[in-house]
């Protein structure tokens, strides 16, 4: 065992203190240790995305930061989309485009999406895709997630 | 799978970066940039260092700046600060057209342009892009800074010339004058992927004849490197299909492809010569 680290972050808003070691990811903290465990993890290895999470605003893999790295960081993940009861324009989108089967890579598209839509409102369809072409989906083939995600992009930008 | 223990330390200046450096390299201590190789490998416990010296919280070291005729580039610059240019000029351009070929947006997020050239995957874009501008690398340890020709760089697979004790500091790039040209090409068979080969190539015309050629080739050797037989066939000629034929053909005779399970040595040498072809056809257009 190495020596425990003691470290400060947000996840959504909510203020966590974790002792830490330095050998844990990102992604298991937020999981293991701060109970949020609508990120998912696939691959462990920062190939698959569906570990991706905001890093203060930032769409990064968390499986590919160790825990200790995130002391005084704002992490956003898929359990802060949603406004209360209202669901984001992404997950509506992803619900009314059939964009998920299984559900395992949602999160990380979600949070990939959001992030590029938050800091590109007006992304082309092209940029768009070479963006999403970073996560991994075994089900849906893709179409429709690309079809939610720009019909999300439409929404949010009408909606100012 | 998850990464085998090691004791973490988040130096906050080079100097002490350095000595935690120095004092752990010899029990298998590395540095910590971007990690975005790194970390895999240790998921995989293909990597099990003992110590990581992070070097996040180093300020200093995220600067990139023009100083001169250099582009410097620190140590914890990261590939998506490329993604609108960072220079004016040929030099701003050529690197933010590159980096739209390095891994996947989240990935360059947070892995970083030195970080890459330390980990010296032959793929490595930004590997080949310092060799064929001849960069310069600044190692640093604690006993001081050394200067380091990217030609003398590059040693094998994920092998450089860089001591065990030495921090990339900064990855200096000569700027391009205003009438450079250039041509990027890479090929892999899925987006973001590692390219199987690629090249870059850049050149000037003075008085209507090309002038200080360069042609790099990545992926498909041990390391990138600049192939001179290649620009030697384009030196002092006017620009034509044919010339930069024999020039494209001139870089596969000349190169010694890797080969896999997925690709031989003929597969990476026919595809380099298409590649250089078609780089130069565009730094032409």
């Amino acid at each position: 065992m190495s020596e425990r680290k003691d470290i400060a972050l947000t996840i959504n808003g909510a203020d966590y203190e974790v002792s830490v070691d330095p050998r844990w990811t990102l992604a298991d903290v937020i999981r293991d240790h701060c109970g949020q465990t609508g990120t998912h993890l696939g691959c462990e290895h920062g190939i698959c995305g569906a570990c991706t999470v905001l890093v203060d605003d930032v769409p990064m893999r968390s499986c590919l930061m160790f825990g200790v790295q995130a002391d005084g960081k704002k992490i956003r993940t898929v359990e802060g989309l949603a406004d209360g009861e209202e669901y984001h324009p992404l997950q509506k989108a992803f619900m009314e485009n059939h964009a998920l089967q299984c559900g395992y890579c949602t999160p990380g598209f979600l949070m990939l999406a959001t992030g590029i839509l938050e800091a590109e409102p007006d992304i082309s369809d092209e940029d768009l895709n070479d963006v999403l072409s970073s996560n991994l989906c075994r089900c849906t083939g893709y179409a429709n997630i690309v079809k939610a995600v720009r019909a999300a992009r439409d929404e949010m930008k009408a909606a100012g | 799978m998850k990464p085998a223990a090691f004791e973490y330390h988040a130096p906050t200046t080079v100097d002490e970066a350095v000595a935690l450096l120095a004092e752990h390299a010899p029990n298998d201590g590395r540095i910590l940039a971007g990690g975005q190789s790194l970390v895999p490998t240790m998921a995989f416990r293909l990597a099990r260092p003992t110590h990581l010296i992070d070097i996040n919280n180093v300020g200093e070291l995220g600067k990139i700046s023009i100083e001169g005729e250099t582009l410097r580039i620190g140590a914890t610059v990261r590939h998506a600060q490329f993604h609108t240019p960072v220079c004016d000029g040929v030099l701003g351009q050529l690197l933010t057209d590159v980096v739209a070929h390095i891994a996947h947006y989240p990935i360059r997020q947070r892995g970083t342009f030195c970080g890459s050239v330390a980990h010296s995957d032959p793929a490595s874009e930004w590997c080949m892009v310092s060799a064929t501008l001849d960069a310069t690398m600044v190692a640093q340890s604690s006993s001081g800074e050394r200067l380091i020709p990217a030609a003398e760089f590059f040693e094998t697979v994920m092998t450089t010339t860089l001591n065990e004790d030495e921090l990339l500091r900064e990855v200096r790039i000569p700027v391009l004058s205003d009438d450079t040209v250039y041509g990027f090409e890479e090929f892999n068979r899925r987006a973001g992927d590692f390219a199987i080969s690629m090249t870059l190539v850049t050149y000037r015309l003075e008085g209507g004849k090309i002038a200080d050629p360069h042609i790099g080739v990545g992926g498909a050797e041990d390391r990138p490197r600049r192939i001179s037989e290649a620009e030697a066939v384009l030196t002092g000629q006017t620009p034509s299909d044919e010339i930069f034929r024999a020039a494209a053909d001139a870089a596969a005779a000349a190169i010694d492809p890797m080969e896999d399970h997925a690709t031989n040595a003929q597969y990476r040498r026919d595809l380099t010569a298409t590649l250089v072809r078609r780089a130069l056809e565009k730094a032409a257009s």
